[in-house]
């Protein structure tokens, strides 16, 4: 049997119960892979469940920088009896399976190919510990300890993560780590250690953080000026709002009285939640609301009012597996159509595509700028996979000589010397319009604001006429928009070759492995990132520039190909669908192989 | 079709203290069927901010869909309005509420778009104690497209499309059970109980909800019907009359001992009561209750100040908020700055 060697390259793939406090134990584990300097990237693999119910965690390490999801397990730890004929399974040849030795292991989950290693943790934890809910917390600790054994991963940085987890809990810090040395020193007796796969400590991460994308996106709204946040919790955005509430109550109470500079509504259901954005917005404040795609099937008729009555509001769409119920825990790229046309009659909407934690930072703050500049929806759309787990990141940043844009507003001095204000004036030509805010004057300036058709006055009207000049105003609208937003990246100096790829969100880490991997087999490809809908010249210069493109996203569909047909009036031809839609993050050398296979030979 | 008001306008009008006159807080002309009750109620909120001498531009007026949800239209036409989606107007005017606490807000709605396709946000805001006012345009019957029963259609109660089967949703006692703070009931026909019913709502603070029984002269004015003008008039009864005294006005009414009660709201206004049923009180949430079946029972509709709690927290006060409405917060009362940004970062390392 040849084992797996490698040293800071192979996966590492937990199986746990839910609901048994293996979560933090795993955290800490990524921690010390962090602490270590070592990039990796760790995903939750969690059912909708609270308690019971398989849950796996999985952490590839990757010293060349990879971040996306790696196919193939070089080492399982199975702490869950219920999936363990899956978990041998999924092994990869040659490689390791770490289990609870407590009880014998069956001799039909026995491979010839793949290394056990058997560490009795429950015997272990029944010997040290009286207390259930002991054995079963510090069984986590025990399995952390013997993996650093064999990976030989450096215990005094686990020594210091434990330290700053239990800053508050001082008595905590050495039971745990105690039962790591149990771990640890069962290994010694029992096994060779290091294993031939191991870690050494790098300087590779330099000043990166690590945080998850909800966590950003809510910080994000705090420093974008967000005041009122309304929500109806969804997995798995109900994370975003919360952050938000936390941050906000760290850095938004007001010092002499001790009240809050924002409020936060737990809505009745997503219609409230966005009803609520809407209203504040209307009223002069910044106000968003997050859900997922069933909260966004919900918004429809709202989202519709905001495009057509021209209010503020940000969306922060975490998308999940659809349709209907769908896989609520698992991620996918899949209401990219749903965003974009939300709503009945002729709407369309700006959607923003962040790839990481400091981009979901800066364009959910962006993204109140864009929403009172444009007077329309804002969607920031980003997935499960982004918004739920802890990503390595390039540290936040805020320019501080960077001005809040609160876009056309007139105040009451302006008003004063108006003889009609119109709210529906093009009077600078771009489709954007003067807003007021109510309470501003008090003769001057007040509308009525409604869904139904209306003249440059905010009058009600029926007139054919006045509609069509007011849709094609919104269309005008729409081109300023384009080259407001943020616009695509692009991995080469201009374009080099005759095929490309297009990709966003959270496949961009992949993406980019993969077109390494094509490089490694001879093939070039131009790649650009998307960043916002509606698309750009620049996008449509990319697009026209090439003979080939293959569009990658994650959904059945291929949704973001359609919208690129649609509003680019591209031969569909042209674009080649690589799509992923099993719920799990896209994989390198699955792009790989797709384009591969695709390939005009 | 567009309807244009006179402007010329007697130059003697009187005026408010604020200097407008009555014109200043009318809207434009209505397009509802003559002998609309909401017309009446527009008249009835017209003539209470006129005397209450609200600066029309500190009021906002909100709406969902429907004949009621039109009427915001038509009367303050110098304030913000919004007409918003159908049965969704509670959540627009709690974000707005939120945004700003120191207007006033006027939720306008039917019983279509409270008690059917709004009851989940109404019952929500209810219970929220949202300061505002859901004035609820309440005819029994969806105007707009033609005279179908609401579910606020009483049982037997015979429209032009038929026999209402189904039980009616009684709002002021459901919002009872909710725990609003302020409930009334009138008849739009009857400006001298609405008019000051809608100037304590405007100085309660907290979720004022008035239903007001304001027939479909079109389609739910007929023999049978519950809500018809001449069903209304012989059946209504009233449990008090309400009298609203301005912040600092001298009391002058004078009520016969015993039957009277003042009570001081928020802003320090006075409402006198009246009191019609013996042993009334209008901050016994339990004989309110008790009132309201027994008059439904006898087949009544009981109108007047049924309930109200002078002294309770609104949404702001129970969430903690600053007093500086937030839309006025600035920059630099939002953005925690970089500095701030580099210590989260340390954080997550």
């Amino acid at each position: 049997m040849r084992s797996v060697a490698a040293v800071n390259d192979f996966v590492v793939r937990f199986a746990n119960v839910n609901g048994t406090g293996s979560a933090s134990a795993n955290n800490m584990f990524a921690k010390a892979v962090f602490r270590m300097g070592l990039p990796f990237s760790a995903k939750n693999i969690f059912p909708s469940n609270i308690q019971g119910l398989p849950t796996w965690y999985e952490v590839r390490i990757s010293e060349k920088g990879y971040l996306g999801r790696r196919d193939g397990i070089d080492l399982m730890v199975c702490v869950n009896p219920q999936s363990l004929p899956q978990d041998v399974k999924s092994v990869s040849s040659g490689g390791y399976f770490v289990y609870d030795s407590t009880k014998i292991l069956h001799p039909e989950f026995v491979r010839e190919d793949i290394t056990y290693i058997g560490i009795p943790m429950m015997e272990i934890c029944l010997r040290e510990y009286t207390d259930p809910r002991q054995r079963q917390l510090f069984k986590n600790m025990i399995y952390v300890g013997a993996l650093s054994m064999l990976l030989d991963m450096d215990f005094e940085v686990f020594k210091g993560i434990i330290a700053d987890e239990f800053k508050k809990k001082e008595k905590l810090i050495a039971p745990n780590i105690h039962a790591m040395e149990l771990g640890r020193n069962y290994v010694a007796e029992h096994y060779e250690y290091p294993l031939p796969l191991r870690m050494e400590t790098r300087d590779l991460v330099g000043d990166s953080i690590l945080m998850d994308g909800n966590s950003a996106c809510g910080l994000g709204a705090v420093y974008g000026g967000a005041t009122v946040a309304a929500w109806y919790p969804i997995t798995p955005s109900t994370s975003l709002v919360q952050a938000f509430e936390k941050y906000a109550n760290r850095l938004r109470i007001d010092k002499e009285t001790g009240k809050k500079k924002f409020a936060v509504v737990q809505a009745e259901d997503e219609l409230a939640a966005i009803g609520v954005a809407i209203g504040a917005n209307w009223n002069g404040a910044r106000s968003f609301t997050a859900t997922s795609g069933p909260g966004v099937s919900l918004m429809n008729e709202f989202l519709g009012l905001a495009y057509f009555a021209e209010i503020p509001v940000v969306l922060t769409d975490v998308q999940r597996s659809g349709p209907s119920t769908g896989m609520p825990t698992r991620t996918q790229q899949s209401d990219i159509l749903l965003a974009a046309y939300a709503s009945h009659g002729d709407t369309k909407h700006i959607l923003l595509f962040p790839a990481n934690p400091k981009e979901c930072f800066e364009i959910q703050a962006l993204s109140f700028d864009l929403a009172d500049r444009l007077q329309t929806p804002i969607l920031v759309m980003i997935d499960l996979d982004l918004g739920m787990n802890e990503h390595l990141s390039p540290p936040l940043k805020w320019d501080d000589s960077r001005k809040y844009d609160w876009g056309k507003v007139y105040d009451a001095e302006e008003l004063e010397q108006m003889a009609q204000y119109g709210r529906y004036l093009d009077s600078d030509g771009d489709g954007i319009t003067y807003r007021t805010i109510p309470g501003t004057h008090p003769t001057k300036g007040s509308f009525f604001t409604r869904g139904t058709s209306r003249d440059e006055y905010a009058r009600y009207t029926e007139d054919g006429s006045v509609y069509v000049r007011n849709m094609n105003r919104l269309l005008k609208k729409w081109d300023t928009a384009k080259e407001i937003i943020p616009q695509p990246e692009f991995y080469q100096q201009g374009n080099q070759n005759k095929e490309g790829i297009i990709f966003f969100g959270t496949t961009t880490d992949s993406a980019l492995e993969a077109l390494d991997l094509l490089r490694e087999d001879g093939i070039e490809l131009d790649a650009m990132r998307l960043l916002s809908f509606p698309f750009s010249k620049q996008v449509e210069d990319f697009v026209q520039a090439h003979e080939r493109i293959y569009v990658i996203e994650q959904n059945r569909d291929a949704q973001m190909r359609s919208l690129l047909i649609n509003e680019l009036e591209v031969d569909p031809a042209k674009l080649i669908r690589v799509l992923n839609f099993d719920g799990m993050p896209i994989t390198a050398a699955y792009i790989q192989g797709e384009i591969k296979g695709k390939l005009k030979s | 079709m567009t309807y244009v008001k006179p402007s010329f306008r007697h130059p003697d009008l009187p005026k408010n203290d604020l200097g407008f006159t009555k014109k200043d807080y009318e809207g434009a002309i209505s397009t509802l069927c003559g002998g609309c009750g909401h017309d009446s109620i527009s008249g009835s909120i017209t003539q209470a901010c006129f005397e209450m001498s609200i600066a029309p531009h500190r009021l906002a007026k909100l709406s969902g869909i429907g004949c009621s949800s039109k009427t915001p239209t038509y009367f303050l036409g110098n304030s913000h309005g919004f007409n918003s989606v159908h049965g969704r107007m509670p959540s627009v005017a709690t974000g707005a509420n939120l945004a700003n606490r120191d207007l006033i807000y006027m939720g306008v709605s039917g019983d279509g778009d409270t008690a059917s396709i709004g009851m989940g946000q109404f019952v929500h805001a209810v219970r929220r104690n949202l300061n505002v006012v859901y004035i609820v345009m309440n005819n029994g019957c969806y105007g707009l497209t033609k005279g179908q029963d609401s579910a606020t259609a009483d049982v037997g109660s015979i429209s032009k499309n038929g026999m209402n089967q189904f039980q009616a949703i009684d709002l002021p006692a459901l919002a009872l059970e909710l725990g609003a703070s302020f409930v009334a009931r009138s008849f739009s026909g009857d400006k001298n109980q609405l008019i000051p019913l809608i100037k304590a709502a405007i100085s309660h603070h907290g979720f004022a909800l008035i239903d007001v029984i304001s027939p479909c002269v079109t389609f739910n004015n007929n023999t049978g019907s519950t809500k018809a003008y001449d069903y209304v008039r012989e059946h209504i009864t009233t449990a008090d009359v309400v009298d609203y005294v301005p912040p600092g006005e001298e009391i002058t009414m004078d009520y016969p001992e015993g039957t009277s009660a003042d009570l001081t709201l928020h802003d320090g206004s006075m409402l006198q009561l009246t009191k019609l049923a013996p042993n009334w009180d209008p901050r016994d949430k339990l004989a309110a209750m008790q009132r309201i079946y027994m008059s439904r029972a006898k087949q009544e509709i009981l109108t007047g100040l049924l309930y109200i709690d002078p002294n309770t927290q609104d949404l702001h006060d129970l969430i903690g908020t600053v007093a500086t409405p937030l839309n006025e917060l600035l920059e630099e009362d939002l953005c925690p700055g970089s500095a701030t940004l580099e210590e989260i970062n340390r954080g997550l390392r």
